[in-house]
């Protein structure tokens, strides 16, 4: 399926990413031969056939839901681009 | 006595417990042997400080008589995706520089308690996506092997491609790679190592920087099958921080590799011999087939209808995964931040200049079949066509024990000749993406040179957690095809 530079910039919009207006061509075009060659799979018959969601045999675990870690405020924040008074920052979304 | 960064794990072993060396002195061997071959670009972080308080340590419990077993002073190198406490962890990417975590992975803290010694953090393929090690921030890693006659630079593979560089330049005497869908196997086939990759919950994932989380998986990379048994044993084990963690008993791996392959059932599957096969690779195979024929195993075939499908199946479950776990990429709470008028612009600026071409790429491919109208289409055919290549593996194992493939269509290649065309480099994967699929244990054993002199792999499948019978066989292997040729450049 080919994918267009409306698509693009839909997907880019969704993923968060900057795209210059100069890479949206040739960005389509890559999409489009990689999602044109992934297309091969509409061959294969999956009626039926329930999708994988477990890739070793086994059930996950049940854990009692309690806290078990905390009180690390400063390293949770140590890696922070601008950490302000213990809590990270962002530009103002509230008006 | 052999020169330290020449010894294998086991023979390190041997020489600490007879006090042939110490474990400073083996620190001190490979800390010159990375200072002499940094053009391989091997390390984004090196730590020598770190590796002499660590050999120090292990000298002094040694002393004591309190020596805590096979890992015990032994340097080795960590992949920078995996999480170390105080050190800076990249993933290669832009967007982790500088990013120094707070807490330690659990395979390299296994290692850590088993008393090995940390040399650096090895470069990889951002965020380990790739096969030839080109899409790293920090630079291409060179493969200390060369073409007989011809100086230029080959890829090591990827993307655990600074760690199988390292291993194989004898800069450190083991390393941990991960394998999403051929990262640790397809760069050791091409470095001329054994690189394996164990059943889908046998390492813990909890503190490696994930990539896609239903196929990533730690493993080691070695010289020799028996250092891979005994790395993995160090790597290995329940885990309760990750949920998809196997809680089993660790078999004693290293004790199981000598048993032989008298009666064992070898697979071959027909649909692994594609048209066009490199004839170099058709013939390191047969002649694996016989190497094993000849040490008492039964060469079954066997059929594994839905192979070709693999590689487009992959290329659409690994993206979404992976468009999914990078979203924390954020610009926020870690790493790298460029301002925006708004939070939105903040996000996007933030991922547009952190993220390589490559990685972008996959979110984006990610991200479109995920997204309304597509996921049945797309992400949700792509996991029934994944269940039906793991019946394929279900079923052949009625048959054999263990199968035998080639690890990769071809030997190393130039850096720069494949970059340009995204499918031509995921085909580098095609024969170790099933077993990723499936989450079934795979390891390749150096077997051979092409007619260029470079190194060429072979690749064993094994039933979920039975990697002992599948170490039997490499082992096997290993003996029949007596590789010792040695790298150019080193």
């Amino acid at each position: 399926m080919a994918v267009d530079r409306d698509t693009v910039i839909r997907v880019a919009r969704l993923a968060r990413i900057k795209v210059p207006e100069g890479d949206l061509d040739t960005l389509a075009g890559e999409l489009s031969n990689i999602m044109g060659w992934v297309e091969q799979l509409a061959e294969v018959d999956t009626d039926g056939v329930d999708p994988m969601t477990s890739v070793a045999d086994m059930k996950l675990r049940w854990r009692a839901d309690e806290v078990t870690d905390g009180g690390i405020r400063d390293r949770v924040t140590a890696n922070a681009s601008d950490p302000r008074d213990g809590m990270f920052s962002v530009p103002k979304v509230i008006e | 006595m052999t020169t330290p960064t020449d010894f294998t794990i086991a023979e390190a072993r041997d020489a600490l417990d007879s006090g042939a060396v110490s474990a400073r002195e083996l620190a001190e061997a490979h800390i010159a042997a990375m200072d002499a071959a940094r053009n391989l670009n091997a390390f984004i972080t090196e730590t020598p400080d770190r590796a002499l308080a660590d050999a120090d340590a292990s000298d002094a419990r040694r002393a004591k008589g309190e020596a805590l077993g096979a890992l015990d002073g032994i340097p080795l190198a960590i992949k920078d995706l995996f999480c170390t406490e105080g050190v800076m962890t990249t993933a290669a990417s832009h967007i982790l520089e500088g990013f120094v975590p707070p807490y330690e992975s659990t395979v390299s803290g296994n290692l850590q308690a088993a008393g090995s010694v940390m040399l650096g953090k090895t470069n990889l393929d951002e965020f380990a996506m790739g096969s030839s090690n080109e899409t790293s921030y920090f630079g291409n890693v060179e493969n200390p092997w060369r073409r007989d006659g011809d100086n230029r630079p080959l890829v090591p593979g990827g993307s655990s491609g600074g760690a199988a560089a390292a291993v194989s330049g004898r800069l450190c005497l083991g390393a941990t790679g991960t394998d999403t869908g051929g990262s640790i196997r397809q760069p050791a086939a091409f470095c001329g190592i054994v690189g394996m990759k164990p059943t889908y919950g046998r390492c813990s994932r909890w503190g490696v920087v994930a990539f896609a989380s239903s196929l990533d998986q730690a493993g080691p990379m070695t010289r020799s099958v028996r250092d891979s048994a005994i790395l993995l044993g160090g790597m290995a084990g329940f885990d309760p921080k990750d949920s998809t963690s196997a809680d089993m008993a660790l078999p004693d791996f290293e004790a199981a590799i000598d048993g032989g392959v008298k009666g064992l059932r070898v697979g071959i599957p027909a649909e692994y011999a594609v048209e066009g096969m490199n004839p170099e690779i058709a013939a390191l195979w047969d002649q694996g087939k016989a190497w094993l024929k000849d040490a008492g195993a039964e060469l079954v075939d066997i059929s594994l209808p839905h192979t070709k499908y693999a590689l487009p199946a992959y290329y659409i479950i690994a993206p979404a995964e992976a468009s999914s776990n990078l979203a924390r990429y954020d610009g926020v709470r870690y790493g790298q931040r460029e301002e925006g008028s708004d939070l939105t612009e903040l996000y996007e600026n933030t991922r547009a200049a952190g993220f390589g071409i490559e990685v972008r790429r996959r979110i984006l491919i990610g991200t479109y079949v995920l997204s309304a109208g597509y996921y049945d289409a797309y992400y949700l055919k792509a996991q029934k066509v994944r269940a039906l290549i793991a019946r394929d593996f279900t079923q052949a194992y009625e048959k054999c024990d263990v199968i035998l493939t080639p690890t990769t269509p071809g030997p190393a290649f130039a850096a720069g000749e494949k970059s340009d065309d995204p499918i031509a480099m995921y085909l580098n994967d095609v024969l170790t993406v099933p077993a990723s699929l499936a989450g079934l244990p795979a390891i390749s054993v150096p077997a051979g040179l092409s007619g260029e002199g470079l190194p060429l792999g072979l690749h064993l499948i094994g039933k979920a957690f039975d990697e002992e019978t599948m170490f039997r066989a490499a082992q096997a292997l290993e003996n029949a095809a007596r590789f010792d040729a040695r790298p150019a450049k080193r």
